[in-house]
């Protein structure tokens, strides 16, 4: 019985070694070396000169002479917004901080506030009242933090929602807005996995070519 | 249209993987398939293995322990010892004990309990060389005890029931790494990150903001986390998070690798015993139960939430947006929940405890069955198996005769192991909640007030005692407390029915095969299948209907109420 304890103990500590190699480091590093060499863009992040277009940011501090705070601009959810600013206090903001998404500290994250949460009546009253305060009728999205903290696109709904506080802010016409948002309208993949959507940082940069 | 395009294709993809992957697992676990073998030879020296011996299943159970008290031991020291290792370009110090003992056993029982926030808790080292390696060896492990026991009923007269350390070579290299390799390169392809480099910092010149981006080997680590049904994410948003999941289409495939292998295996049982009707017997009663939750909880996202409602915002088109990422939307998330759930597999591409009532009802339910609607990869089947032996068991008592099941005599020997693993996991979890519920670390855990802050330590415990590892998010996970007791049942749900499966696989596996006669009753027609179905409801509602009424069906309840 001893002498099959120490063969078995022997055994596991070898298979483990051996899947160490084949496993941890083999079939990483076999993935990396790919990924960047066929997919450099995607495996490092997607990442542009003004951040990633998979990574939300916080676009409620955009300065917009003459206007509110962000309203010269499309807004993403509002994971980084009033009650879940990581650090609403001091009123400066890092932007949508992907190490303290939705207040998780140190990491991504959901708010996890339930279905029948009353912080959460408390928060979304918040978000609706400063929807309202710069003339926006709030769609679902534009008032609920997402899964991960990040979330980095918005529904062509939630845009156009927000045309009348772009359009007096930035002084262009809806329609061109309309347009806008129709020409960065990606639909759903091969018509039906997901929803259809809208990057926020590309819409943003496309803005910022007709300002 | 959209839900239902997704479900015709995910069918089509897993009838697929039914037939091929199920028909091709049967052939690595007989020895038929080989092509590997110049891999294999070399491992097998290594660790001293003769492949052709094989063991009896006392000496099966004796490896598996042995390997898994190793494999936690490594584990273990390895997560400890992460500030002094390489790959670490954040400098992250070591987990401390609790966390460490907590992840590496929820890894290793194939759980993947996220009481850690991997990007600034776990680094690159830990991710590949300890979760990784764990996801590999965990799921190989339950598929090897569930073709144990497929051995116990294919077999007549045999001491044996395979060797271990050959299972679990074979499940890696043939089935494990092949396909998540491939997978992993789609993953990639769609914008799933694949690393060394350390975070990104980028500064918006539009906005002002900068950004410090987690970044590491992410693709690799999600694809088998999917396949494996493990579960654990690289981020702790898991699925939810962009650089994970960033695609529908990644969503999709997430939803097909984790139903892939227990969906296959049914096959794979039937072609081993000698008739496919039996595992589609089987396949057809989890695809009606999972058929069910899925309505329930697709109905239930797409409601409004009731909290933002409340706050003024009653019209919700979109369904239940909070917790929910706008590319997936409320079904595809709902429908993740479900999948993810039903195959102890506890990813989320959402945030469940953000779940309207019901929704989160069906979650939670849908673990409290078992985990064999279709189930972990091998647990779920093996589990599977045992409300089998009890169904026929009770179609016995109900017509006056010995039961059979596959040409086997069922006897008092077989009916005790199978009740004995059904009835682990619901004695597990129910104690532990209770101590939870009653003392103050316990009730210290929630988040949420309410029968919402029950709900987060019942799911809590269904979840580790079911090796699933999905959250209701908001709990306090990380306290000495939790990462005890969670491990606890952990290790109980997983080695608790592991072993009496083992002693079953060896308990039939040594009867001869008696001659099917007219009185046997049948089981692989369709009054089989509602038998098997009812016994599956009656155990888990019979054992969870008063838990369960003090959390999400209170809540459901409470209209206008809130806490």
């Amino acid at each position: 019985m001893r002498t099959h304890l120490f063969v078995n103990i022997r055994r596991a500590v070898a298979v483990t070694v051996v899947f160490i190699v084949i496993c941890s480091f083999g079939y990483t590093l076999a993935l990396t070396g790919i990924g960047q060499a066929f997919f450099s863009s995607q495996a490092n992040g997607s990442l542009s000169a003004n951040g990633s277009t998979l990574i939300g940011q916080n676009w409620a501090l955009t300065r917009c002479p003459g206007h509110p705070l962000g309203s010269c601009v499309f807004q993403g959810r509002p994971d980084a917004l009033g009650p879940y600013a990581p650090n609403a206090k001091n009123g400066v903001s890092g932007g949508d901080n992907p190490l303290v998404a939705n207040g998780v500290s140190g990491g991504s994250g959901a708010t996890n506030l339930g279905p029948r949460s009353k912080v959460l009546v408390a928060n979304t009253r918040k978000l609706i009242a400063y929807w309202h305060a710069r003339g926006v009728n709030p769609t679902t999205d534009l008032v609920t933090t997402s899964g991960s903290g990040l979330d980095p696109d918005i529904t062509p709904a939630d845009a156009t929602a927000q045309i009348p506080m772009v359009s007096k802010a930035t002084g262009i016409s809806p329609t061109v807005l309309s347009k806008l948002i129709a020409k960065e309208t990606h639909s759903a993949q091969f018509g039906f996995l997901g929803s259809s959507y809208i990057d926020v940082l590309q819409l943003n940069e496309a803005l910022a070519k007709i300002k | 249209m959209g839900l239902t395009l997704t479900i015709v294709a995910l069918v089509a993809v897993l009838a697929v993987a039914w037939r091929f992957l199920g028909s091709y697992m049967a052939a690595v676990y007989e020895g038929r398939s080989r092509f590997l073998r110049f891999v294999e030879r070399p491992i097998y020296a290594a660790i001293g293995v003769d492949p052709e011996v094989e063991q009896s299943w006392q000496r099966y159970a004796a490896s598996l322990i042995v390997f898994t008290g190793v494999v936690l031991l490594i584990g273990y020291v390895l997560l400890r010892l992460q500030g002094s290792l390489p790959l670490n370009p954040q400098h992250l110090p070591g987990v401390t004990p609790a966390l460490s003992w907590n992840t590496i056993v929820s890894f290793v029982t194939n759980t993947n309990w996220q009481a850690y926030a991997g990007e600034s808790t776990m680094s690159y080292m830990s991710q590949m060389g300890t979760l990784v390696l764990q996801n590999f060896l965990s799921a190989s492990v339950g598929i090897a005890v569930a073709v144990a026991l497929i051995r116990g009923f294919s077999r007549k007269g045999s001491k044996t029931i395979g060797n271990f350390w050959v299972d679990l070579v074979r499940g890696c290299l043939y089935i494990l790494l092949p396909i998540a390799f491939v997978a992993g390169i789609i993953f990639i392809a769609q914008g799933a990150i694949q690393t060394l480099s350390g975070p990104a910092t980028v500064t918006d010149t539009l906005n002002g903001v900068k950004q410090v981006i987690a970044r590491g080997p992410v693709a690799s680590q999600e694809v088998i986390k999917q396949f494996g049904t493990n579960g654990g994410g690289f981020f702790n948003a898991n699925s939810a998070h962009p650089f994970e999941n960033p695609t529908g289409l990644t969503n999709f495939l997430s939803i097909a690798l984790l139903l892939a292998i227990p969906v296959a295996l049914t096959y794979t049982f039937g072609k081993m015993v000698g008739s496919i009707r039996q595992g589609a017997t089987i396949l057809a009663a989890m695809v009606i139960i999972f058929g069910s939750w899925l309505s329930i909880a697709t109905v239930a996202e797409h409601q409004a939430n009731p909290a933002v409602a409340a706050a003024g915002l009653t019209a919700q088109p979109t369904g239940n947006m909070v917790g929910k990422e706008v590319r997936f939307g409320d079904t595809s998330s709902a429908l993740f929940g479900v999948a993810s759930t039903q195959t102890s597999t506890g990813s989320a591409n959402s945030a469940y405890d953000s779940f309207t009532p019901m929704g989160g009802f069906a979650l939670l339910t849908g673990m409290m069955i078992g985990e064999v609607t279709p189930g972990g990869v091998g647990s779920g089947l093996y589990t599977v198996l045992l409300f089998a032996i009890i169904t026929v068991f009770l179609g016995g008592l109900m017509i006056g005769r010995t039961p059979e099941y596959l040409g086997k005599k069922i006897q008092a020997r077989e009916v005790k192991l199978a009740a004995l693993g059904v009835l682990v996991m619901p004695v597990v979890v129910l104690i532990i909640t209770g101590i939870a519920a009653a003392i103050h670390a316990g009730r210290a855990g929630p988040l949420n007030s309410g029968p919402h802050g029950f709900s987060e330590i019942l799911y809590a415990f269904t979840s580790a005692g079911n090796n699933n590892g999905s959250a209701f998010g908001g709990l306090s996970a990380n306290t000495a407390f939790y990462n005890v007791m969670t491990s606890v049942a952990m290790l109980l749900g997983r080695f608790g029915i592991m072993v009496p499966v083992l002693a079953l696989a060896g308990a039939l596996a040594a009867k001869e095969v008696v001659a099917e006669s007219l009185g046997t009753f049948r089981t692989d027609k369709p009054i089989f299948i509602g038998l098997l179905i009812g016994v599956i409801l009656i155990v888990g509602a019979l054992t969870f209907f008063p838990a369960v009424s003090l959390g999400p069906v209170i809540e459901a309840l409470s209209h206008g109420k809130f806490f």
